[in-house]
């Protein structure tokens, strides 16, 4: 069982498909939605009190993995920087012509900045295409963990899950 | 000789919760811990917290030790800096300053200072929340500047703000050994690797994945063979295991590398409470040798609790509630207590159970199960 998981370090795309917090292919056709990959039954819930639309579920027990009400979904975002394990995302097909945006928490420094040409990577790390930074949002309620969205070609919006890190100059 | 009603030895997490629960009923409380830093383990943990949102889910751990502290200092518990407690006999605990000369080891809260090298404390209760101390691994090279306990690594890069080093092999891809690669990361390091001698990755997936989409391989079914340098790490050799943990021949590869961060699990801090006479149990779930205890928290040593990792290596939310516990049951049996304190074990001992649940936590469960029952026997029933 999670055998992407558990011997790569992080979930195939079927595990995703397969776990309650993964938007349906036509939901995400629909425009931004989150897309939770957190599939383990681990002892965790602050996604269910993060999102205002209550379109997270988790319940008891604790463990229980975080289920995504898709139709409630309004694609806000407002998750992403509450999860301690760093695993929402948000995906928006309906971007523009083929161009898509992905966004994703991103604790690291000096930050990327809104208009710059990134390189996107998947989920092991590997860069599969260039993106564009569109957003850098770091309020104080996210408590330092800043959500940068960047576009990519559509095609890639399942895949992308990060930039390549900008490294500090010393 | 100084008297108070309960002496904790900890300011982690379990020590802190069981002195606010004494003092709120009314128990003169003293906690003393060694280090510089009140906190324990959440001086270091600058990520947000997993857990339940009771538990302050998704507070950086950093954060959740410093709003322990003002609770506990808003109940007028005293805590005593860079207090090392080094024995233990009929209730006196015999206290060393691990810091001398130094004025800073003072306290919090009670703004006493130490007043000499050494001090016995005679207390009514004593609860013990000495944590977990990291386990070694022994491997040719591993007494070469540059090896050191992932735990080691967190506080200098965390705490005194050092970068232990450039570039990083982790082994063990536990919980530990995934955090501590993804902080050592953003202090600007670079992790080459995480190396894991099981065929499956220990910790959770979700922390597994931020180090991945960084760039980090996670290599299970791999360890250190050994570490190669002159003055210090420059090198680290690292083979594939095969089913029975033995290294493949000829899978031996060079890592160049200047830090080996070891972490490959904690086990329960019991020296303390063994030198008191606490009776120890041994189980593999808990992390090892463990005092013996009841479902009140108190050890085979009447008057003497214990909480947090060191009746079993958990997570703070477990050692936040095991504190709670502890605190309430050893200021009860002075007599003290507060109206409702039945409903509040109880719901704590529920709150327990569902943290305890699920397939990464149900086996502690299971552990603890069988340690409070032997304890049911074992310890003293009033
Ligand atoms: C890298 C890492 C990440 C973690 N992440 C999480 C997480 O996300 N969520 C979560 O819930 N938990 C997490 N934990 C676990 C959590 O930090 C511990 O379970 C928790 O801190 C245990 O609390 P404690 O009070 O029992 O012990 P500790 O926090 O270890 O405190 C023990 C204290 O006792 C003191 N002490 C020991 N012996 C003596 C003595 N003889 N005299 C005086 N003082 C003494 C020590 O100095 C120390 O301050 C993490 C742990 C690590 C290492
Ligand atoms: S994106 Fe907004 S609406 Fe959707 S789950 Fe997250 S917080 Fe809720
Ligand atoms: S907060 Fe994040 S890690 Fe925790 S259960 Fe929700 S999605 Fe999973």
């Amino acid at each position: 069982m999670l055998q992407g998981v558990k011997t790569r370090g992080y979930p195939s795309l079927q595990e995703l498909e397969s776990a309650p917090g993964y938007p349906s292919p036509g939901r995400l056709e629909k425009g931004p939605v989150a897309v939770i990959e957190c599939i383990e039954e681990i002892p965790c819930n602050p996604c269910e009190q993060a999102c205002p639309q209550h379109a997270i579920t988790i319940g008891e027990p604790i463990t229980n993995r975080p289920h995504l009400d898709e139709d409630k979904c309004i694609g806000c975002g407002l998750c992403i920087p509450r999860c301690p394990g760093l695993a929402i995302f948000l995906v928006d097909l309906t971007y523009g012509q083929g161009v898509a945006t992905v966004a994703f928490p991103y604790e690291y420094l000096p930050l990327p900045e809104e208009g710059q040409a990134v390189q996107a990577v998947n989920r092991a790390g590997e860069p599969v295409c260039p993106g564009t930074v569109i957003k850098v949002q770091n309020p104080k309620v996210n408590d330092q963990t800043p959500v940068v969205t960047i576009t990519v070609p559509r095609e890639y919006a399942a895949e992308v899950r990060g930039i390549r890190r900008i490294r500090r100059e010393r | 000789m100084r008297k108070v009603d309960l002496a904790i030895v900890g300011a982690g997490p379990a020590g802190l919760a069981a002195a606010i629960e004494g003092a709120k009923r009314g128990c003169s409380t003293l906690v003393l811990d060694m280090n510089p830093l009140p906190g324990g383990q959440l001086v270091k943990q600058i990520h947000k917290f997993f857990g339940s949102q009771e538990h302050r889910a998704g507070t950086r751990g950093i954060e959740i030790a410093a709003q322990l502290l003002h609770q506990a200092e808003t109940e007028e518990v005293e805590v005593m800096l860079g207090a090392e407690v080094y024995a233990i006999h009929d209730r006196t605990l015999e206290v060393a300053w691990a810091f001398t000369g130094d004025s800073s080891a003072s306290s919090s809260g009670g703004g006493a200072t130490p007043p000499s090298r050494h001090l016995a404390i005679a207390a009514r209760r004593i609860i013990l929340a000495t944590g977990g101390a990291e386990n070694a691994l022994n491997f040719p090279g591993w007494t070469l500047p540059g090896v050191m306990g992932a735990g080691a690594a967190q506080t200098m890069s965390n705490v005194w703000r050092v970068l232990p080093g450039e570039r990083i092999l982790m082994v063990g891809a536990g919980n530990v050994g995934l955090i501590v690669s993804y902080q050592l990361l953003q202090a600007g390091a670079e992790v080459v690797a995480v190396i894991e001698a099981a065929p499956r990755i220990g910790g959770y997936g979700v922390h597994a994945a931020k180090i991945r989409r960084a760039g980090v391989p996670i290599l299970t079914s791999h360890t250190v063979v050994r570490a190669e340098g002159r003055t210090q790490v420059e090198k680290a050799v690292i083979a594939r295991v095969d089913s029975s943990w033995q290294p493949v021949p000829g899978s031996e590869r060079e890592l160049d590398v200047d830090t080996i961060c070891i972490a490959v699990g904690l086990r329960p801090n019991a020296r303390l409470a063994s030198l008191a006479g606490c009776c120890l149990h041994y189980s593999p779930r808990l992390g090892g040798w463990v005092p013996i205890h009841n479902s009140r928290m108190e050890t085979t040593i009447p008057g003497i609790y214990v909480a947090g990792d060191l009746s079993g290596v958990e997570e703070a939310s477990t050692a936040l509630e095991e504190g709670r516990l502890a605190g309430i049951c050893a200021a009860s049996s002075l007599g003290k207590s507060n109206p409702g304190d039945d409903e509040r074990i109880a719901a704590i001992e529920e709150r327990l159970i569902s943290l305890r649940s699920g397939p990464f936590c149900q086996p502690r469960q299971d552990a603890k199960q069988e340690l409070i029952e032997i304890g049911e026997v074992q310890c003293c029933k009033e």
